[in-house]
């Protein structure tokens, strides 16, 4: 492979690596760092970018698709999924020109629910698996954990890597846990979360970045939402820069879904910036980009009506769950 | 040895108990009654608005949320602090008016006022509220209730009693407050921004923005989230201005208290608590008699 332009001093082919544990740490080792600065002061300079009306409104409504309206509460019930659905569906009911959301993410024993209230509709389901948010369980109930899902009518499984082996140095096990969970998707999507707020340093991000997506990865994702720390725009920047690469070298475009702590739409119209910007336009679809949030729909719905009515909304005028 | 350089304050907009800038960066050129320059003072812009609203509406279900003797409290905590900046705001309310002896006599009623409104906090709902006669085994309470983000357009010429007699009521029940501050004399508002930053009440309770009155009273009204707005500030707008105003509240079924004739003279005592009750809702409920 001549692929040293994407990567330099990277002469590992990823394909390889995915079939040996040594070329997989020589892949990962020649990874170069990431200048931490640098990356930080990047996602500033793109932070401050003024995006304004027509971009907006077109901004907002992207945002509104490739959303992932989750709930993973322990205190969730059926109708709350139902009525999360009927606002995946219909975010507004006064206005149906607003899109459908990408997808709702719910807790395995609730996919069923939610399949039922989605279909006949383009929304998806998405269920976290494999003993979320710590990823702490057996491989076996990990497994059984997905196969449940995906049983049920899951069409995308977010799932949890061991972040106790990742930083033990154990990437092996790492790597086999995220094959073995790609296997029991059979179809569906999977989408590795690599809690880049446990991972402690940006060159860990983008070890874990490479590590999901040579595993098989569909799409990244930064958290559960469940730390203190959840996505960041730094740590979506070298994560995407991890996607971009990897398509260059490998020719397969994989996805990054960013969750946690984007409750505005100005953070949200944030990240759509840093995603045109690193991994570029081809990026802004809801195959390649999700935002996992939740109460983020209630502030682009309530933008969207400063910008279709000019006067500016309450919350108490947008739908709950 | 040199002579000492002028200090001078950029005054600066209060939203969610932080001294913004304005997020347009205007400013606004604040002269005196003898028409010499006293400051530059922020000139609000419609996302100001929007920002001081979000912050009133976040703090507002605290601030209804402490006990009435807790409010009393902090309120009259403003009160002492206002009092001791007392020559601070004599100062300004001389250069804008030119009158220091009725400047010294508008503090020290401003401070009165304060402190009368700070005892009505633990008893208006006694006068507000009412024990009601019904057909049947029931107790029948009635009880006031704030209605939540108050938007003021201040009064014009008193810049510190005007403003503080619309905005004292309207924190008496619970209610958060968006006010702004007179167009012509926006320093005594800026000054008690800064009491009010200093007094134990939390940030985000009362807001404070400086700019011109026409530019933003109608954001204040269209707004879905403001509650109830107070245009007292408004007298000796035209009919159709005034009607202007009200139709953008009445999208939302805002509360209105429209514009008097003529601004009201502030310096006699409030006849009742008709500021109060005008920023509440009545809670009615049932209750079985026990046997």
């Amino acid at each position: 492979m001549g692929s040293t332009l994407a990567l330099p001093g990277v002469d590992v082919d990823p394909r390889d690596a995915a079939r040996s544990t040594a070329a997989l740490r020589r892949l990962l080792d020649a990874l170069p760092g990431v200048d931490a600065w640098g990356v930080e002061k990047r996602a500033a300079t793109l932070a401050t970018r003024s995006i304004k009306r027509e971009s907006k409104a077109a901004a907002i409504d992207l945002a509104i698709r490739t959303m992932d309206l989750t709930t993973l509460e322990g205190a969730d019930t059926p109708r709350r999924v139902r009525s999360l659905c009927a606002r995946a569906v219909r975010p507004d009911p006064a206005d149906p020109r607003v899109p459908s959301v990408a997808a709702v993410c719910v807790y395995p024993d609730l996919v069923a629910t939610a399949v039922e209230a989605v279909v006949g509709t383009d929304v998806l389901v998405a269920s976290v698996a494999t003993a979320f948010p710590s990823g702490r369980a057996s491989l076996a109930v990990k497994l059984a954990d997905t196969s449940e899902a995906v049983a049920a009518g899951a069409d995308e499984i977010d799932m949890v890597i061991d972040r106790g082996a990742f930083l033990a140095g154990d990437v092996a096990k790492v790597f086999d846990e995220i094959v073995a969970v790609k296997e029991a998707c059979g179809d569906a999507h999977l989408k590795v979360i690599l809690e880049t707020g446990e991972l402690a340093t940006y060159d860990h991000v983008r070890r874990a970045s490479w590590l999901a997506l040579v595993a098989g990865a569909d799409t990244i994702k930064t958290s559960t939402g469940k730390t203190a720390t959840n996505a960041t725009l730094p740590v979506a920047v070298v994560m995407l820069e991890a996607v971009r690469d990897f398509a260059a070298l490998t020719g397969e475009a994989r996805g990054v879904k960013v969750a946690g702590g984007v409750r505005t739409t100005k953070e949200a119209v944030r990240y759509l910036v840093v995603v045109n910007e690193i991994a570029g336009p081809a990026w802004l679809t809801p195959d390649r980009f999700r935002i996992g949030a939740s109460s983020l729909l209630t502030d682009l719905l309530l933008q969207r009506q400063k910008l279709t009515t000019g006067v500016y909304g309450s919350a108490d005028r947008v739908p709950i769950d | 040895m040199s002579e000492r350089l002028d200090v001078r304050r950029t005054s600066k907009l209060f939203i969610g108990g932080a001294f913004p800038r304005s997020e347009s960066g205007r400013t606004l050129e604040v002269r005196g009654h003898d028409g010499a320059f006293l400051a530059n003072a922020a000139r609000a812009s419609r996302k100001d608005v929007r920002d001081a609203v979000v912050a009133a509406r976040a703090a507002q279900p605290r601030w209804a949320g402490a006990t009435a003797y807790n409010r009393g409290q902090v309120l009259y905590r403003v009160a002492e602090m206002l009092e001791g900046r007392a020559a601070q705001f004599t100062a300004e309310l001389a250069a804008a008016t030119g009158d220091a002896e009725a400047a010294a006599a508008e503090v020290a009623a401003a401070v009165d006022r304060w402190v009368w409104y700070a005892g009505w906090t633990d008893k208006f709902a006694q006068v507000a509220g009412s024990v009601n006669p019904v057909a049947g085994p029931f107790f029948n309470l009635s009880a006031p209730e704030p209605v939540g983000v108050v938007g003021i357009v201040a009064p014009r010429a008193s810049a510190l009693l005007g403003l503080t007699s619309v905005v004292a009521p309207a924190l008496v029940a619970g209610n958060a407050v968006v006010v702004v501050a007179s167009e012509d004399r926006p320093l005594p508002a800026v000054t008690l921004a800064e009491v009010l930053a200093t007094s134990d009440v939390p940030g985000g309770v009362v807001n404070v923005l400086t700019g011109q009155r026409d530019e933003l009273a109608p954001v204040l009204a269209g707004h879905l989230d403001v509650d109830g707005l107070d245009l007292t500030g408004m007298a000796g707008a035209t009919v159709e201005e005034l009607a202007a105003l009200e139709v953008l509240a009445a999208e939302d079924v805002t509360r209105v208290r429209p514009a008097p004739a003529a601004e009201p003279d502030w310096t006699a005592e409030p006849r009742g608590v008709d500021r109060i009750t005008a920023w509440c809702d009545v809670k009615t409920v049932w209750h079985p008699k026990g046997t």
